[in-house]
């Protein structure tokens, strides 16, 4: 039974307990959603924006609902993502949220499960949700859409500053059967507000599953929404991730992506430049190995004059991996003064690794500056000779130049711990890559 | 220390070392003078093991024992450094996480024991007051961004950190103002010593006022033509190569 028909059957054997989960709308909600995945159905390869990555191997696959899981001790969270002991932490098990929503939070400030948010203040959901993501055209969101039921809410009011860095959980803990869950995040960031948020996409166990996630961020004037993500899901799950971020004049907003895990990954980044003034960055760093395949889609629109967006994007790839990025920058003819910088760069660490790069400059203002640069290499003969002149062996100086290319990302990420965790992770990567490569000889 | 025997090299078709014989014995300093193109630099990178050279004939021995099949990491273990012409850049990777890379991994081919942050620091402290190096240095990217001088004494700090055997100096030289020039060949005297060789290849005389060699050669089309005292430095200044060749 595959394809969407698995879909369909979740759904109709959920709806009895959905119906009841939050207000009506929500549920006329999940029903659009459901229809337009129905209509769009899985992408071909004839689709434009897909022409890179089979989704057959999602379509094969009879996922159900993940039941929900036991709850996570703060000393494994912190052995599966960092020590996050600074930060406040909310944890999802397979897509639900099991710990209380953290208290004593600043005035102004509403941090906690989606599904307590519907109850609670549906009305300030309805407002938010789903208003960036087109359910019309995204598959995925509109699939994810269909199984709302939790996630989180994030609703800063104007001019609240929320000090403590919010780190999101999310571990998937792989049963039996082969389990998808559809978590949501939603983030409305006020007038002058700001806020630093940390996502963690993780598992407790090797194993098949399917996480399609949607996350919504909206920025109020002169906001501040830096963010990053890091998935390391399992080497056999499947990871689709949609990310829409509408931004107000003056805001400052930043992503940045890492991804370690999954066996087929798709980011789509979206971020609409909706004021003038606005800052924003939006960076990314893909590390694969074996059959891995990494695509990531990134949009920027600057829909007013006097943004500024940076983008940088690095993937090291090895065994038989294969990466696909395609920036697009779309830059309408009001957006005076645009000034955006693309780059993508990529490491091929065998013969067998593939990278397709694709940027996409629309512009359609004439005072801008766009500039986009993609290079794809291997390390480089003269930098190795040198440090191998030094002493350094040859596997530890390879490693030490893939580390400094990728490390350029990980050097933006603010939150020491993370940082230090992600280098420490990409040393080892790297470690077992080469030894990998040295056994196989 | 160091003997060269009737060394030949070539990249591609091209023979680019056509015969070199060196001996280089302990507490020597010998300058290898030669026009452009002449194959000193090819010279020193055979020697650290640089592989896109071919070597068709000779060998290179270091302490009476072949080196020839050895990797360039293998090389610098035996206590062979060379200062770079060109300096490599390696953005991301921390000078200083560089240079204690290297140290530990040739204390560990040699036997030793690995430094800790501790020692390593008080080291490096030391050596980088002699070479008038900003401590600065330490944080910033490999020779990124660096000024010619800076990455010239960057190779110099190396040296003097890594503490080789023998030491070949690729047109160090090159790019200097007469100040950078007399720091870094300061700091090259300062490393003199009975137990190390040294091998200053050059362009320009210049550089051997400052750093006096014991012997000279002169180095023209892949060979040495012609070997003398440091006198014959100063002919070669006066007289030009095609003279002192003929």
């Amino acid at each position: 039974m595959p394809g969407v028909a698995v879909y369909e059957s979740a759904f109709n054997e959920l709806e009895p307990a959905l119906k009841k989960a939050g207000p009506a709308w929500v549920h006329d909600l999940r029903r659009t959603g459901l229809d337009h995945f129905r209509a769009l159905g899985f992408p071909s390869l004839r689709e434009e924006d897909w022409r890179f990555t089979r989704t057959r191997p999602i379509a094969e696959v009879d996922f159900r609902p993940a039941p929900g899981g036991a709850a996570q001790d703060a000393a494994r969270i912190a052995s599966l993502t960092f020590d996050d002991g600074a930060c406040l932490r909310l944890v999802l098990v397979n897509g639900r949220v099991l710990a209380p929503t953290p208290r004593s939070l600043p005035k102004g400030v509403w941090i906690g499960s989606l599904a307590v948010a519907l109850a609670e203040r549906g009305d300030r959901v309805q407002a938010l949700i789903a208003r960036g993501v087109d359910l019309e055209q995204q598959r995925f969101a509109a699939l994810n859409t269909a199984f709302l039921s939790d996630g989180v809410f994030i609703d800063i009011a104007d001019g609240a500053v929320v000090e403590q860095t919010v780190h999101i959980v999310h571990v998937t803990v792989p049963g039996e059967t082969p389990a998808m869950t559809h978590p949501r995040l939603l983030v409305a960031v006020g007038r002058n507000a700001e806020v630093n948020l940390i996502e963690s996409h993780v598992t407790t166990a090797e194993g098949g599953y399917f996480t399609n996630s949607v996350s919504e961020f909206v920025c109020g004037e002169n906001a501040s929404l830096h963010h990053v993500k890091v998935q390391r899901e399992s080497a056999r799950a499947f990871h689709i991730a949609m990310q829409h971020a509408t931004l107000s004049a003056n805001s400052r907003f930043s992503t940045l992506g890492v991804t370690m895990g999954g066996a087929l990954v798709r980011n789509d980044v979206h971020t609409i430049l909706a004021g003038p003034g606005i800052d924003a960055r939006v960076d990314g760093l893909y590390v694969a190995g074996e059959r891995q395949h990494v695509d990531n889609h990134t949009f920027i629109r600057h829909a007013q004059p006097h943004c500024h967006s940076f983008e940088l994007y690095k993937g090291v790839l090895d065994g038989h991996a294969r990466g696909v990025f395609n920036g697009r920058i779309y830059v309408d003819p009001v957006a005076q003064k645009t000034d955006a910088k693309q780059e993508n760069n990529c490491m091929l660490l065998s013969d067998h690794a593939r990278i397709n790069s694709n940027p996409q400059l629309e512009i359609f203002a004439d005072d801008v500056k766009c500039t986009h640069g993609a290079a794809i290499g291997k390390t480089d003969d003269d930098a190795l000779f040198y440090l191998r002149s030094r002493g350094i062996p040859v596997g530890d100086a390879r490693d030490l130049m893939v580390y400094a290319f990728a490390s350029e990302v990980l050097e933006r990420i603010t939150t020491e711990p993370l940082k230090h965790r992600l280098e420490d992770d990409l040393f080892a990567w790297l470690e077992n890559a080469r030894l990998a490569r040295t056994a196989a000889r | 220390m160091l003997e060269i025997r009737n060394l030949h090299a070539r990249v591609d078709e091209k023979e680019i070392l056509k015969g070199v014989n060196l001996v280089v014995k302990p507490g020597e300093v010998h300058a290898i003078m030669g026009p452009n193109g002449s194959g000193k630099s090819t010279l020193a990178q055979v020697l650290a093991g640089r592989d896109t050279f071919d070597v068709t004939e000779g060998d290179i021995l270091i302490n009476g024992e072949s080196v020839m099949e050895l990797s360039p990491e293998e090389r610098a273990a035996k206590g062979v450094f060379l200062a770079f012409q060109y300096p490599v850049e390696i953005p991301g990777v921390r000078n200083s996480y560089f240079l204690k890379t290297a140290l530990n991994a040739l204390r560990k081919a040699r036997g030793e024991k690995e430094l800790d942050a501790m020692d390593f620091l008080k080291l490096i402290k030391e050596r980088m007051k002699v070479l008038k190096i900003d401590e600065s240095f330490m944080n910033r990217s490999v020779n990124e961004g660096f000024s010619g001088g800076e990455k010239k004494r960057n190779e110099i700090l190396q040296m003097a950190i890594l503490d080789p055997r023998i030491c070949i100096m690729d047109e160090t030289d090159s790019g200097l103002d007469i100040d950078a020039l007399r720091i870094v060949a300061s700091g090259v005297n300062a490393l003199r010593g009975p137990e190390r060789g040294m091998v200053v290849i050059t362009h320009y005389q210049r550089l051997l006022n400052y750093i006096v060699p014991d012997i000279v050669h002169v180095f023209v089309d892949g060979r040495i033509i012609k070997t003398g005292g440091k006198e014959l430095a100063l002919e070669l200044e006066k007289e030009g190569y095609t003279e002192v060749a003929r």
